[in-house]
C-alpha cells in the first residue's frame, strides 16, 4: 500500500493518494495533500474543507455537487450558482468532488462521477 | 500521486477523424489499478493472483467456451478481413495496434489456439498460438481495459463478431484468477453495501432529495416532491446514482420529477435499489450482473409498484431492458399494460404525445443542440415499440422541447456512434489519457457540428457520457456547461 512519512508517522494512502485512515487527517496533512495537488490553502479553502468534513461525518458520504455549490453561494455571498461553480473550480481546479475530498482526508467518490 | 494535468495528451480539434500511424504498444503505459482484496472477495473472486493461475485461467476459459457458444464462434470465425481495424475510438486515439479490435481479440485468440485447437497445441507459434504467460496476462489487463465494450467494431464486422463479449470474457477470466480492476470492483461492492455506486446511505439520499425539492420550489414556486421508498407508488424510478450526486446529472433528476408531477403519476425512488448502473455487466460476470439487477425487481415487488421506469443511464438500460427478464424475471407482478421496464424518454415522450404534459420549446432557444447516441442504448437495446426506437425517441423528445436541433454527421451517430471514451468501466482517472484518446473521434464530430452548425449543447442520456464529456470539454478548451441530459432540456421546457 502506498504511504508517505509525515512528522515521523507513516500515513497510508490509496493508489491515488487519498488517505486510507480517516483519523490520520489533520490540518498540517491537509496542507501537504493540497501542495501535492498544486494548491496553497487559503481561508476560502478551509471553509469548504470544514464544511465538507462536517457533512461527511454526519452522512457518511460526501455532499452532492449541488449542495456544495449552494453552500459556497451562501458562504461567499455570491450572486448565483454559476459564479459559485466558477469559484469552486478556482479553488479546486480538478473538480470539487475529488480534489476537495482528497485534501479534506475523505475517501475518493466512486461511481460515474 | 495525482497525475498532473500537464501530462494529459489532448488532441487538437479540427473536425476531422484521421486514421493514425500504427505504433504497437503506444498506450501500454496506461494501466488500471488492481482490485483490492476485500472488494474482490465480496464479489466472489479470489482476493489476489496466486501461484498456479495459468491452469485456473485455462479452466475458466474452458467453462466459458462451453457455456457461451458465441464466444467459441468468435474465437474461430474471424477471417482477418480488417474491417474493424479503424473503427475503434481507442485505436483511432492511441494508434496502438493492440487497440484495433482484431488486435485486442488476438490477445485472447492466441491463448485459445494454444489450449483449445489441435493446430495451436501442435505447432504453437506457427499457428499463432502461445501459452498464457505472465507477459500475456499483463497485456490482457492493459488492453481489455482499454475497450469500452461499445460494440462499434461489431457493427462493421461482416461476421458479426461481438468484441464486447470477448472483452467481458477476458475480464471474467482475470477476475476468476484474482486479477481484478479496482474501479469496477469497488463500485459493485458499494452497491451490495449501500445500494448504489457512490455509497450514498439512505439518510444522505433523503437529505439530497430534500435539498432538490427546496431548489425546485425556489425556482418554480411548486411543491414538486421526489419521494423515496414510498410503498404503493405507481412507478419505481431507477436512476444512475450520479443523478443524486453529480452535475449536470442532477438537472435531469429535477426534469424527471417535474414530468411525474405534471402528469399526476405517483413515483418513488428507492434507497435499496438506488442505482440503475450495473457494473457486473462491464466485468462480464453473470452472477454479479444478476445480483445487482435483482435489487431493482425485489424492490419493485416490495414497494408494490405497477411499473419500473429507468432514468438516463446507457448501459443500465441495456442491462435492464435486454437481460432482466431472463436473469430475474418474469415480472408478472407488475402491470402488463406497460412495457417493463420503460425508458424515461419513452415515458416522457408518450406523455407529450398524449397531451398530458406540454412543452414550451422556446425555453431552450439559447441552445443549438446535438445528440450523442450512447453505445449501449444504440447497439445494445431498443426503446418503445417501433424499430430503431432507441434512435427516434430521444430525438423526438429533444425536438419536442427545443427548436434548434442538428445531427452529428453520418458515420458518427445512431448505430455508428463513437463511444464517449469512458464507457464499459473505464471512467477512472488513472487511465485519463486513454479516456482522452477514446473521446477524440466523437469530439471531432462535435467540433465539426459546432463550427458548421453553431452547436452549443450536447444532449445525452447516459451518466457515464455526462461525466466523461464534462471532464473532456474543458481539456479540449470547451465549456463544460455545454453538456447535459435530455431531461435537463425537458426541465426547462415543461409547462408546469
Amino acid at each position: 500500500m502506498p504511504s508517505f512519512e509525515f512528522n515521523g508517522k507513516t500515513i497510508e494512502t490509496d493508489d491515488e493518494g487519498y488517505l486510507q485512515v480517516l483519523d490520520d487527517w489533520n490540518k498540517e496533512i491537509a496542507g501537504y495533500l493540497a501542495k501535492d495537488e498544486g494548491i496553497t490553502l487559503t481561508e476560502k479553502h478551509w471553509k469548504l474543507i470544514e464544511w465538507v468534513r462536517d457533512y461527511f461525518f454526519k452522512f457518511q458520504v460526501a455532499p452532492a455537487i449541488k449542495s456544495l455549490i449552494k453552500e459556497v453561494e451562501k458562504l461567499e455571498n455570491l450572486s448565483d450558482k454559476k459564479e459559485a461553480n466558477k469559484f469552486v473550480y478556482e479553488l479546486f481546479p480538478e473538480g470539487p468532488a475529488k480534489q476537495l475530498a482528497k485534501v479534506a482526508g475523505l475517501p475518493k467518490p466512486t461511481g460515474c462521477v | 500521486m495525482a497525475k498532473a494535468k500537464a501530462s494529459y495528451k489532448v488532441p487538437v480539434l479540427t473536425g476531422e477523424i484521421k486514421v493514425p500511424k500504427v505504433v504497437p504498444g503506444a498506450s501500454a503505459y496506461e494501466k488500471m489499478y488492481q482490485g483490492e482484496k476485500d472488494d474482490m472477495a465480496a464479489l466472489g473472486f479470489p482476493a489476489s493472483l496466486e501461484e498456479g493461475w495459468e491452469i485456473k485461467a485455462v479452466g475458466i476459459f474452458k467453462q466459458l467456451l462451453t457455456h457461451n457458444k458465441a464466444l467459441r464462434d468468435y474465437m474461430d470465425i474471424c477471417v482477418r478481413c480488417g474491417a474493424c481495424t479503424d473503427k475503434c475510438q481507442f485505436f483511432l486515439g492511441t494508434g496502438d495496434s493492440n487497440n484495433m479490435p482484431v488486435g485486442r481479440a488476438e490477445l485472447m485468440r492466441r491463448v485459445y489456439r494454444y489450449y483449445f485447437t489441435p493446430a495451436g497445441s501442435l505447432f504453437k507459434g506457427l499457428a499463432d498460438a502461445e501459452p498464457f504467460s505472465m507477459e500475456m496476462l499483463k497485456k490482457w489487463f492493459t488492453y481489455y481495459y482499454q475497450c469500452s465494450e461499445c460494440r462499434r467494431c461489431s457493427y462493421y464486422c461482416p461476421y458479426g463478431i461481438d468484441t464486447a463479449v470477448i472483452t467481458m470474457a477476458a475480464r471474467e477470466i482475470m477476475n476468476g484468477i484474482g486479477l481484478g480492476q479496482k474501479y469496477s470492483t469497488v463500485i459493485i461492492h458499494k452497491v451490495f453495501n449501500t445500494g448504489n455506486n457512490i455509497g450514498i446511505p439512505s439518510a444522505a439520499l433523503r437529505n439530497t432529495l430534500d435539498e432538490l425539492e427546496e431548489e425546485i420550489k425556489d425556482a418554480t414556486g411548486k411543491d414538486i416532491k421526489i419521494p423515496m421508498d414510498a410503498e404503493g407508488a405507481e412507478v419505481l424510478l431507477i436512476v444512475p446514482s450520479a443523478d443524486f450526486f453529480a452535475m449536470p446529472h442532477m438537472e435531469s433528476l429535477i426534469g424527471y420529477a417535474k414530468v411525474f408531477y405534471k402528469a399526476g403519476i405517483s413515483f418513488t425512488v428507492s434507497s435499496y435499489a438506488s442505482e440503475a448502473a450495473n457494473f457486473g455487466m462491464f466485468i462480464g460476470s453473470y452472477r454479479n450482473t444478476q445480483e445487482v439487477n435483482k435489487r431493482i425487481w425485489d424492490e419493485a415487488k416490495r414497494l408494490k409498484v405497477k411499473r419500473v421506469i429507468a432514468g438516463e443511464c446507457g448501459h443500465a438500460w441495456r442491462a435492464m431492458y435486454s437481460y432482466s427478464n431472463t436473469m430475474n424475471g418474469p415480472f408478472d407482478f407488475l402491470d402488463s399494460k406497460y412495457r417493463q421496464p420503460t425508458h424515461i424518454c419513452d415515458f416522457t415522450l408518450g406523455l407529450v404525445k398524449d397531451g398530458a404534459i406540454k412543452m414550451d420549446p422556446s425555453a431552450n432557444d439559447d441552445k443549438i443542440i446535438t445528440y450523442h447516441d450512447s453505445c449501449n442504448v444504440a447497439r445494445g437495446s431498443r426503446m418503445g415499440m417501433m424499430p430503431e426506437g432507441q434512435f427516434i425517441i430521444p430525438r423526438e423528445l429533444i425536438k419536442a422541447c427545443a427548436n434548434n436541433f442538428h445531427e452529428l454527421r453520418n458515420g458518427t451517430n445512431k448505430a455508428e456512434t463513437y463511444c464517449c471514451g469512458g464507457g464499459g468501466g473505464i471512467l477512472t482517472d488513472e487511465v485519463m489519457n486513454v479516456r482522452i484518446a477514446g473521446s477524440m473521434p466523437k469530439m471531432q464530430a462535435i467540433r465539426e457540428a459546432m463550427d458548421n452548425k453553431g452547436v452549443n449543447f450536447l444532449a445525452l442520456i447516459c451518466a457515464i457520457c455526462k461525466t466523461q464529456f464534462t471532464k473532456m470539454y474543458p481539456l479540449y478548451g470547451l465549456d463544460a456547461e455545454m453538456v447535459g441530459g435530455i431531461h435537463q432540456l425537458v426541465s426547462s421546457a415543461i409547462i408546469l
